[in-house]
Parts: C-alpha cells; sequence; structure tokens
C-alpha cells in the first residue's frame, strides 16, 4: 500500500496534517496486518466453505491470531538474546 | 494514484480535502486487497479440474466461501485489534 509519508504535511507546513496522515498510514498498515493474519488463518481453519461458521472454526481463527501474535514475540525476544550473546 | 487537486501547496492548504483524498485512496486499496485474497482462496477451495465454465455448486461454493472469508476477516480483525489493545495496556 502506498506510504503516504508526512513529508508531504511538512513541506505544507502543516504539523497537524502530517499527524494526520501518519495515523492514517498507520491504521493501513494494521489493515495490512489483518489481511495477511487472515490468509494465514483460514488455511489452518477452513476446510469447506459452510453456510455459517461453527463456534469451533471461530475459536481457531481467534486463537490463530493469538498464537502467532505470541510467535512473533518470541521470535523476536529470542533473536535479540542470540544477537546480544554475540553476533549471530 | 496521487491526484491532491484542489488547491496550491504552499499557499493554504486545503487539509481536508486532502485527509479525505487519502482515506479515499487506503479504503479503495484495502477492498482491492481484500478482493485478491479471496478469490485466491475461494478459487482453491471451490474450482477443482478447471472446466469451460463454473458450474452451478461452484458458484454457489464462490458465494458461500466468499461470505465465510468476510466473516474471517471481522473475526481476525476484532481479535487482533484486542490483543493489540491488551499488549499497549501492559506498557
Amino acid at each position: 500500500m502506498a506510504g503516504f509519508s508526512s513529508s508531504l504535511g511538512a513541506a505544507a507546513g502543516d504539523a497537524e496534517l502530517a499527524r494526520l496522515l501518519a495515523a492514517e498510514q498507520q491504521k493501513a498498515q494494521l489493515q495490512l496486518k489483518v489481511h495477511g493474519f487472515t490468509e494465514l488463518c483460514w488455511d489452518k481453519c477452513v476446510e469447506k466453505p459452510s453456510s455459517r461458521f461453527d463456534s469451533r472454526t471461530e475459536a481457531c481463527l481467534q486463537s490463530c491470531v493469538e498464537r502467532f501474535v505470541d510467535t512473533t514475540l518470541a521470535v523476536t525476544g529470542r533473536f535479540a538474546q542470540m544477537v546480544q550473546k554475540g553476533g549471530h | 494514484m496521487d491526484d491532491f487537486s484542489g488547491g496550491p501547496i504552499g499557499g493554504k492548504v486545503d487539509s481536508g480535502m486532502i485527509m479525505e483524498q487519502v482515506k479515499l485512496q487506503i479504503a479503495v486499496a484495502n477492498a482491492q486487497e481484500l478482493l485478491q485474497r479471496m478469490t485466491d482462496k475461494c478459487f482453491r477451495k471451490c474450482v477443482g479440474k478447471p472446466g469451460s465454465s463454473l458450474d452451478n455448486s461452484e458458484q454457489k461454493c464462490i458465494a458461500m466461501c466468499m461470505d465465510r472469508y468476510m466473516d474471517a476477516w471481522n473475526t481476525v480483525s476484532r481479535t487482533y485489534n484486542s490483543r493489540l489493545q491488551r499488549e499497549r495496556a501492559q506498557m
């Protein structure tokens, strides 16, 4: 997605505009993450498209998101340790 | 895509109009992402060996699949946003 850089607002000398643009860009990046998670978790949780989601699929999707965030935290945490211990 | 028309930059910038344009463009891009990924997933789920046209069962499957995909998107969005709030609350 396009990066609506705040330099546009800064060039116009409008700090408020720059702030608003940065906020929209952050929202857009969040949306993109949701798209990615949905793709991933769809593959893990949905087999046959049915006429309605059962509670098991719903729960699976929620767990999927939570576990992915946990994984991200675990990976970045451990990686930081590895780097600290000495140049991997 | 960058059409911020409606006033000279460098003078008084109409930031309201710019923000409207920006939000619109983001919404359009977001819809395109959704459509592209939804189409991919539903093609994989619903279309087996490609025939000379989409038969009735394939079309029905695609329609259901779209509904389910959007349900999934909403669930994921809700879950992710509340997780973010929980993480922020701990910081």
